[in-house]
């Protein structure tokens, strides 16, 4: 195999290490983390190499809430090195049935927080970085750059479509799920290798054919569900692996416990990353049509 | 008759039902067998000019009919048309 100078001990790896001899190693996994992780690095498609990928990783999760949660849980366990959480909202109680990330005591604290120090205490490996605002057409821009990968989890059209085209403009992957009563749909956007979010829907629904969550109610477990489908689709982009649910969306019915994948195709015509899109100069990258009125239209 | 999947969001327009059938030799004319037995789904799957509401996508089996001929593509007993609007509750 071209190693030189090659001896074995009586005890191998193990007895190698306590006797305090020197181990080379390319990996710049602690001791610790190779026991935490020890189950991914495992996996084939894992090893140290895809483990000190996820470490490295900055993923931005917008919400807190129902989607956010579980994800992040996951994503934290994982490994993932640096997660942004992106909400402006505080811990309520009708939360706790779905935001399993919260607790009874973190009632009125801050949803990021309240994550962060759940995270925190999962994880410790973990950099969570807190933006206790709202995006808007004003910071979306600046906040996503500094990711590699979105996890959608907002709540409301306008914020959704608004996401779309910034994240299209800067070439940053979507993982976009959503949950309603027993139902959930999630899809994966990769700018440019597949579909946006506007080629699939051109066209906000009226609101009443957008009901809330807080209007319908939704079963806990539909976030978790979705949540962690989520927190897949991010890991396999990060490592490369697996078949990320680009160009499919894919549905999920609790109540008969089904699953129906669709195609989702590259709409020619789509005024964001269709071939015919304006291109946009640099001085109207931060400038987006007004969302609300859009969606109220 | 082809078989219609029905979204939540519009099931109480057509009587509670999750999943109809109806006649037609195309995906507009199985819609239209539907708004006719169940008016009050009109509204939300056509617009006044009789086509289809942008902001609702229409499936033929796992295919966009925007992909294949519209309201035009051929329904058969086989197939399945699903009725997708967009969902946004993710808190």
């Amino acid at each position: 195999m071209g190693f030189e100078d090659v001896a074995s001990v009586a005890g191998g790896i193990l007895e190698w290490q306590e006797q305090g001899l020197p181990i080379v190693s390319s990996s710049n996994l602690t001791p610790a983390q190779r026991d935490r992780y020890s189950r991914h690095i495992l996996l084939p498609e894992v090893g140290i190499g895809g483990q000190e990928k996820m470490l490295n990783a900055k993923v931005l999760l917008i919400g807190a809430g129902g989607l956010g949660a579980p994800t992040a849980l996951y994503l934290a366990a994982a490994g993932i090195g640096t997660i942004g959480l992106i909400d402006d909202d505080v811990v309520e109680e009708s939360n706790l049935q779905r935001q399993v990330i919260h607790n009874t005591e973190r009632v009125g604290m801050a949803k990021t927080t309240s994550a962060r120090k759940t995270i925190e205490a999962l994880n410790p490996d973990v950099n969570v970085i807190e933006h206790q605002f709202r995006l808007d057409a004003g910071n979306i821009l600046e906040v996503i750059a500094d990711y590699d990968l979105i996890v959608d989890g907002v709540d409301n059209f306008p914020t959704r479509y608004l996401l779309n085209d910034a994240s299209v403009r800067l070439r940053k992957p979507v993982v976009s799920a959503s949950i309603l009563s027993f139902d959930g749909q999630i899809s994966t956007f990769v700018p440019y290798e597949g579909p946006c979010y506007r080629c699939l829907y051109p066209t906000p629904p009226p609101p009443e054919m957008a009901p809330s969550c807080s209007a319908n109610g939704v079963l806990g477990a539909m976030a978790g569900t979705m949540g962690l489908l989520q927190a897949n689709e991010v890991i396999k982009l990060t490592l490369g692996i697996g078949e990320p649910l680009v160009g499919r969306l894919l549905l999920y019915d609790s109540l008969a416990t089904r699953f129906t994948e669709l195609k989702v195709r590259r709409d020619p015509g789509c005024p964001i990353c269709g071939p015919d899109a304006p291109e946009i100069p640099e001085s109207e990258m931060g400038r987006f049509p007004d969302y609300d009125l859009f969606c109220a239209a | 008759m082809a078989t219609i999947k029905i979204p939540p969001v519009l099931r109480a327009q057509a009587g509670g039902a999750a999943e109809l059938d109806a006649d037609g030799a195309t995906v507009g004319e199985v819609l239209r067998a539907l708004t006719e037995a169940h008016p009050d789904t009109a509204a939300q799957l056509f617009a006044a000019g009789g086509e289809l509401n942008r902001y609702v996508n229409v499936y033929l089996n796992d295919e966009d009919v925007r992909v294949l001929d519209g309201l035009q593509t051929a329904a058969t007993s086989d197939d399945t048309i699903l009725i997708l609007p967009a969902m946004a509750g993710g808190n």
